[in-house]
């Protein structure tokens, strides 16, 4: 396990990937934000759960790598492609199962059967995080595989 | 037997809802209109705009009898009485609500419509006629009979489930019976819908009833909070928990309507459909949920306005669905008849894509309203504000279809201008105030004081002696009405008098009712309007007893439950359009409160300031 090649490329993939996902919020392809919805977690005041959500992407970035890194390890080679691939599937597994789990786990999430209570919450994703707009499921496949081809292309095996 | 061939009036229906969906249900006892799981999903019950390919679920006298509606005070809890030959009853309906804490610690099914009939004198025989028509009536029907499970209808993704204390006979495409009952006799239904399994079953019974209690209670405790103290309490109240059940919880946004295509002129094409939520009503919205101290809802409204939109910002769509998607296109459903004929039943809203200008300051005055109330707004607020100032700034002078969404094509609407300079308006308001950084002061003066020249020097027209609808126009326009509101120009200018005379003069409709402009062949006269004329009145454009006055008479539209409709047939005080519109319901509370607001400060300039203190 080559421990500074993963967090140098763990950390840089992670940048890519929030990098990706702001750049797809400001063209109007999807309204998710990772630091937004992670932030929130801990307050309820959004120009501070930015910051929070930002330090807790990164974190959570590294913590994942670890796992691509792990898969790499086990291969005996790492390559973009397949970091791509394994973006792939981890891009689904967010899409599918963490955003169907997240109204259960996130203390400030909304859940499609929320109400009548109204409190100031975030609204549920939905299926493939439809919710935030058709083409999140599409932006967010896309920077997960941007985030396993760097750490594909970069990660050095020891 | 297809009872809902005789289908009732839109004024002879009462709304019940969870505040993600609605149902309607007639004064005759047929759930008519049933959209699950959300607002503007595929009607399951649709007889209102299709007497016999709709669907309905109908528990009914046998012969004749007559019946009365009303709710349960202070709640959304629906009670439908039946005075028939031999007997009385009560029907209830509603769709159970409970608070979040209880919700977490039992199991709730995720969309209920319970009905409970009570029979509380002699003896009656009823039928109960259930025929579901998922997906408005597009999906094939094939009812089980699971026995102590149920009925079930599996259709697409969800499955409906049918449980009740006495069996129905089942045929596949529905179920019926005939019972009889007598004094003291309770029987019980409840339909659910679920998109994943295990489903949770919801028992009938003694449970049930305890159900109907705790719903009560929540929307009893909901109402409580009104801070409304006016003469109109229970009007305000109605209009309140009907804005309330239009509100969708899971996001925060407001449905226009819970219906499409009822007709605003019968047997005509001006049917569209309303389950989407308006931007235009955005402000009025805010004004009367703050007014009543609903702030939790106002936040979520707010919160639903500045970041579900934000797709498509700086430039805003003029509706959206719930979660802050476009609306889909328009379609027709050809296979239905439509209500009372007016065909075409459509389905998406085509002004989607219209270019509209007014909304810009509806939602600048929204969040300016809030950001007031609370005595701040977040960083990514004011930048998404910032954001459509600019826009405000760089388009306003281009024709819009305007607030009525007119599809025959742009024009330079006096209320869109005024909308816009409102927007500015606000934004430097609340850059004064400290609210609102980085502003680009001089731009928004600049253009503000652009759009105020044109509208006084262009859309004033001496020889219609008023404000014109357009810009150089010569038409009429009750929105005008608004300047006042908005503080464009007080409502006892000279300028405004003259035009609330020729508003009052040409676009009346008698029995204080106003048509939004003229059009030929006329349509009902819009329900707001004449709550805009009230505010208009108390503001100052006449006395507050003419205010009072008319907002007497115009309560005497609403339909017997309490509800109004976009319009209102003059000629017959009959309910036209979806219901229930938010919009009129907002009018109304907006108004009452300027009522209450007229009346305190006359109050405390008669008794002056030491029995004021006192």
């Amino acid at each position: 396990m080559n421990w500074g090649s993963w967090l140098l490329w763990g950390f840089v993939a992670t940048l890519v990937l929030t990098i990706l996902s702001a750049g797809a919020q400001g063209a109007g392809l999807t309204r998710i934000s990772f630091p937004q919805i992670l932030g929130t977690a801990f307050t309820a005041d959004r120009d501070k759960a930015k910051l929070f959500g930002f330090a807790a992407h990164i974190f959570l970035g590294l913590v994942y790598s670890l796992l691509y890194v792990l898969i790499f390890q086990a291969l005996g080679n790492a390559g973009w492609w397949r970091g791509a691939i394994i973006g792939l599937i981890h891009g689904f597994f967010v899409l599918l199962v963490v955003m169907k789990l997240l109204p259960g786990l996130h203390p400030r999430m909304a859940s499609e059967q929320y109400g009548p209570t109204a409190h100031r919450l975030l609204e549920p994703p939905g299926f493939m995080a439809l919710h935030y707009g058709v083409q999140t499921p599409v932006a967010m496949i896309l920077s997960h595989m941007a985030y396993g081809v760097v750490l594909g292309a970069f990660y050095r095996i020891r | 037997m297809l009872f809902a061939a005789t289908i009732s009036g839109i004024q002879d229906y009462g709304a019940i809802g969870d505040c993600r969906s609605m149902a309607l249900v007639s004064k005759r006892g047929s759930v008519d209109w049933l959209c699950w799981p959300r607002f503007d999903s595929d009607a399951t019950f649709a007889a209102l705009v299709d007497r016999y390919r709709g669907g309905h679920w109908s528990i009914t006298p046998v012969g004749t009898f007559r019946s009365e509606q009303h709710y349960r005070p202070g709640s959304n809890v629906l009670q439908t009485l039946f005075f028939a030959a031999k007997g009385r009853g009560i029907l209830t309906d509603l769709m159970p609500v409970a608070s979040e804490p209880y919700k977490r610690s039992h199991l709730v099914p995720d969309h209920e419509l319970l009905r409970e009939l009570r029979c509380t004198d002699g003896s009656m025989e009823i039928e109960v006629d259930f025929r579901p028509r998922p997906g408005f009536a597009r999906r094939r029907v094939h009812l089980e009979d699971r026995k102590e499970l149920g009925i079930c209808l599996e259709a697409g993704k969800g499955v409906y489930r049918l449980r009740s204390d006495r069996p129905l006979r089942v045929e596949p495409d529905g179920a019926t019976t005939r019972l009889c009952l007598n004094r003291g006799d309770v029987l019980r239904w409840s339909l659910t819908y679920s998109e994943e399994a295990p489903e949770v079953l919801a028992p009938v019974g003694e449970s049930a009833g305890a159900k109907i209690d705790r719903s009560v209670i929540w929307w009893r405790n909901w109402s409580a909070r009104s801070q409304y103290h006016g003469p109109y309490r229970r009007e305000v109240e109605r209009s309140a928990l009907t804005l309330k059940m239009l509100a969708y919880a899971p996001s925060g946004a407001i449905v226009a309507a819970a219906t499409t295509s009822l007709p605003e002129r019968l047997h005509d094409s001006l049917n569209w459909d309303y389950r989407f939520c308006w931007l235009r009503d955005a402000s009025l919205t805010v004004r009367a949920l703050l007014g009543l101290g609903y702030v939790d809802e106002v936040e979520s409204f707010v919160s639903w306005l500045l970041y579900a939109t934000r797709l498509t910002q700086p430039k805003l769509r003029v509706l959206y669905d719930p979660y802050g998607r476009m609306a889909p296109r328009e379609k027709v459903l050809k296979h239905f008849e439509g209500y009372r004929g007016s065909r075409p039943v459509r389905v998406g809203n085509e002004a989607r894509s219209q270019f509209q200008l007014d909304i810009y300051g509806e939602v600048i005055e929204a969040a300016a309203l809030y950001a007031e109330h609370l005595g701040r707004l977040d960083r990514t607020a004011q930048k998404v504000l910032i954001g459509l100032g600019r826009y405000v700034a760089k388009t306003w002078e281009r024709p819009d279809r305007g607030m009525w969404e007119s599809r025959s094509g742009g024009k330079n609407h006096t209320h869109s201008r005024l909308m816009c300079w409102t927007a500015l308006d606000r934004l430097l308001k609340l850059e004064k105030k400290g609210l609102l950084r980085k502003a680009p002061h001089d731009l928004f003066i600049l253009e503000r004081e652009r759009i105020r020249r044109q509208i006084e020097d262009r859309a004033w027209n001496p020889r219609l002696a008023s404000y014109a609808r357009t810009v150089d126009g010569d038409q009429l326009d009750a929105s005008l009405l608004r300047m006042a509101w908005y503080g464009f120009e007080p409502a006892d200018s000279p300028r405004m008098k003259r035009t609330g005379e020729q508003i009052f003069e040409r676009l009346g409709a008698g029995h204080g009712l106003l048509y939004r402009h003229k059009s030929n062949p006329p349509e009902g006269a819009f329900g707001a309007c004449g709550f805009w004329a009230v505010e208009y009145l108390a503001r100052g454009g006449g006395t507050l007893e003419e205010a009072h006055r008319l907002f007497r008479e115009l309560l005497r539209f609403r339909t017997p439950a309490g509800l109004f409709s976009e319009e209102i047939d003059p000629a017959t005080g009959e309910a036209l359009g979806n219901i229930p519109q938010a919009f009129t319901h907002v009018g109304l509370i907006s108004a009452a409160l300027t009522l209450q607001e007229a009346d305190d400060a006359r109050a405390g300039i008669e008794l002056g300031p030491s029995e004021t203190a006192a």
